[in-house]
């Protein structure tokens, strides 16, 4: 058998398919044949590189050059140049973009820098359920570090000046919430990480905890070091099964290596963790409601103040951190602090982590810098938009945030500059639409979330949202006039103001933000009865055009109602009466026959 | 397991970990051990992960060929579940997306066996925080 002594990647990710990349690989195929060399060196395509702007990609092993927007044509000379005389061929080495120098080796490339795993750093890596994989992988080291080198006020200190934002949503900075913690006065505290991760769409906690519970369980010593507490208690929804083993796993070994318990590492200091299931409910993740839910009581938040580093579990004080958040923890204080605070915008240091969804290539969890752009997110790592459509808006933040559209594609993301174009950062999901979604259906999900998941405490969440989605059903079914377009955004603008507590206050924010970016599409439902997306069932019908149908009778075989008459190679016909709109037929249509109206 | 005690026993056992796994993973003697870690999960789960666990371990086994396979968490690429990473001794480390039985067998016959690499490679596009320690 031939042993290839050299490779040749060559991607074959959807964005590179559409620039010819199988054209090429077939040529490159071709030359080596010709050359006689099909025995040493060895063509296979690969999955995406991430970075589709300059497809199609061909990289080669095992010298690791990276040649960029390679057309089929070039194939003769990469063979003869690169494979026969050992020579790269220059034009088509990547040039870096700020410095305008050519980089042959994929390793110094800049693309590589677009994401930085340090929450996912053992995602992937270690096994999650053997504690010794973490330990080598600097497991536990910070907080031996803080435990026995540092005092809770310098580690505090550490924690501020790295600038760690909370990744659960609000971003508030995680260091100041220590402080307050640990400033206040009690004989019990408790740690409390946040694993009830409630967006549609996001699953970014859950992959952390799969993937390297020990880091958050190091983290949480540290935090309660910092704030004089001795219990934490991990609060994940149920719906978790894997990530709740893996955790308990996790805990059991960290206490049979002493490293939770009593007396770690010879410090003096005790602590050990609990977990606590919840039943899923949306609200829950809002702290306040957590904390309630922990004791007993029903999953509905309170007024804050007092706060929960004030008045917490039990009437405590108590610090709550998402999940990632204490992810970023243990790195903060083994890289230090100088080095998080480099990554990042000068508001908002460090990485996030996003849950890539919706009609993208890439869907999956990336991990990026702070202040990256929805481009890069969308175009380069996520692969661009699915069989080639048109992009139309970014979903950020979940039923909380707003849709971002176009103009905002360039915008850096960070904590601020996501809330001052309407939208948030939230806990991560990021659900890409695409030209065949319907924004005002959009914001009508959403809102059937909201007020399933309104724990119904205070009236303008309870009734309001109810009302919200009302009004939007009737826009959907085209019964609506612009008088009631004037009503949804007044009772926006009143639920976001008089709710109690952070689930009311942002539970508009979809319809406010497609309001202010597609406006034009709520006036066609509402004065043309119109859905320009062809989605809202009320407002559309199918219907088959003469001139194409070749009378195959596939649509009236697949029709579930049988609402399409017609004999083999005549005219069908939809009997619009009868027709559920449910899309068989414009599926099973080979010939462009049926069309939505 | 033994209580860790100290700071300093923390470091002594992490150092004597890291050993243990070099010598394990970056033995370049060719009848060095080959390591296949599995993204195990829920999406890769969901995605039938688990029998191609088993049936790498199974299969492995079988074949006679002295291997490693571990499982380990999610490795990002949601869109190519279920996803493997398989390190030959001497190589670095690569990851094959959408990995059912067949694909498996695949990969051992001609991969593991003979280091030809077969399609359907996910390139890694991130850095890793010991990467840019070395900066």
């Amino acid at each position: 058998m031939a042993k290839f002594k050299m490779h040749m990647l060559v991607c074959g990710g959807t964005g590179c398919r559409a620039s010819a990349s199988d054209m090429l690989f077939d040529n490159l195929k071709k030359e080596l044949q010709e050359q006689g060399l099909q025995d040493e060196v060895q063509v296979v395509t690969t999955g995406c590189f991430g970075f589709c702007e300059k497809g199609p990609i061909v990289k080669m092993i095992p010298d690791n050059t990276f040649y960029v927007s390679v057309e089929p044509g070039d194939a003769k000379e990469i063979v003869a140049e690169h494979v026969v005389k050992g020579r790269r061929v220059e034009r088509l080495l990547y040039v870096d973009p700020v410095n305008k120098k050519q980089i042959a080796d994929s390793k110094g490339m800049g693309f590589y820098k677009k994401q930085i795993r340090i929450a996912l750093r053992n995602c992937g890596l270690i096994d999650p359920e053997n504690i010794d994989e973490y330990l080598a992988a600097d497991g536990y080291e910070a907080m031996g570090k803080v435990l026995t080198e540092m005092t809770p006020e310098d580690a505090i200190q550490e924690m501020i000046d790295s600038g760690l934002r909370g990744r659960g949503g609000g971003g508030f900075p995680t260091g100041v919430k220590w402080q307050i913690a640990s400033k206040v006065s009690a004989d019990q505290k408790y740690v409390v990480c946040n694993a009830d991760e409630g967006d549609p769409g996001a699953f970014m906690d859950r992959s952390i905890l799969e993937g390297d519970p020990h880091s958050v369980l190091e983290a949480m010593v540290i935090n309660g070091y910092c704030i004089g507490a001795t219990k934490g208690l991990i609060y994940i929804r149920a719906e978790y099964p894997l990530a709740i083993n893996r955790l308990k796993i996790a805990i059991k070994q960290a206490r049979e290596y002493g490293l939770l318990g009593k007396d770690i590492l010879g410090s003096g200091f005790d602590f050990d963790v609990e977990i606590r299931y919840g039943a899923g409910a949306f609200v829950c993740g809002e702290e306040t409601a957590l904390i309630h839910s922990m004791e007993g009581e029903r999953g509905e938040p309170t007024f804050k103040p007092p706060f929960p580093a004030q008045s917490g579990y039990l009437g405590k004080p108590t610090n709550v951190n998402n999940v990632e958040t204490f992810a970023n923890v243990p790195v903060i204080y083994n890289k230090g602090a100088k080095w998080f605070a480099g990554i990042g915008t000068e508001k908002s240091k460090g990485t996030k982590v996003f849950a890539l969804a919706g009609k993208i290539n890439n869907v999956g969890l990336i991990e990026v810098p702070m202040g990256i752009t929805l481009r890069e997110v969308i175009f380069e790592i996520g692969g661009g938009i699915k069989d080639g459509k048109k992009f139309k808006a970014v979903q950020t933040g979940g039923p909380s945030g707003g849709c971002l559209t176009e103009k905002h594609l360039d915008t850096p993301i960070d904590f601020d500059n996501l809330l001052a174009v309407g939208s948030m950062m939230g806990s991560g999901g990021m659900i890409v639409m695409d030209e065949d979604d319907c924004m005002v259906a959009v914001a009508k999900f959403y809102l059937d979330f909201t007020v399933e998941e309104s724990c119904g405490k205070c009236s303008p969440c309870r009734i309001g949202n109810k009302r919200l989605y009302e009004l939007l059903e009737k826009i959907t079914k085209g019964q609506a006039d612009k008088e009631d377009l004037d009503n949804l955004r007044n009772l926006c603008m009143v639920i976001r103001d008089t709710s109690l507590c952070g689930l009311g206050q942002t539970s508009p924010n979809p319809v406010l933000s497609t309001m202010d970016n597609f406006m034009a599409e709520y006036i066609a439902h509402v004065e043309d009865d119109r859905c320009p997306s062809g989605v809202c069932k009320d407002l559309i019908r199918y219907e088959i055009i003469p001139e194409n149908c070749v009378g195959c009778t596939a649509c009236a075989r697949n029709c579930p109602v049988n609402c399409i008459a017609g004999e083999r190679k005549q005219l069908h016909t939809i009997d619009q009466s009868l027709c559920i709109k449910c899309g068989a037929c414009l599926e099973k249509c080979k010939f462009n026959a049926v069309a939505i109206i | 397991m033994t209580k860790i005690k100290s700071l300093a026993d923390l470091k002594k056992i992490k150092g004597d970990l890291q050993s243990k796994i070099a010598l394990r993973e970056k033995s370049d003697k060719p009848e060095g051990r080959v390591i296949v870690k599995v993204a195990m999960a829920t999406c890769g789960i969901a995605s039938g992960s688990k029998d191609v666990m088993e049936y790498l371990v199974d299969e492995l086994d079988k074949r006679n060929i002295d291997a490693i396979v571990s499982q380990t968490g999610c490795m990002g690429y949601c869109y190519a579940e279920p996803t493997i990473e398989v390190t030959l001794p001497g190589n670095e480390p690569v990851v094959y997306g959408y990995v059912d039985l067949k694909k498996a067998d695949e990969i051992i016959e001609k991969y593991i066996r003979n280091q030809e690499l077969v399609d359907g490679i996910i390139p890694v596009n991130y850095q890793t925080i010991e990467k840019d320690k070395e900066d």
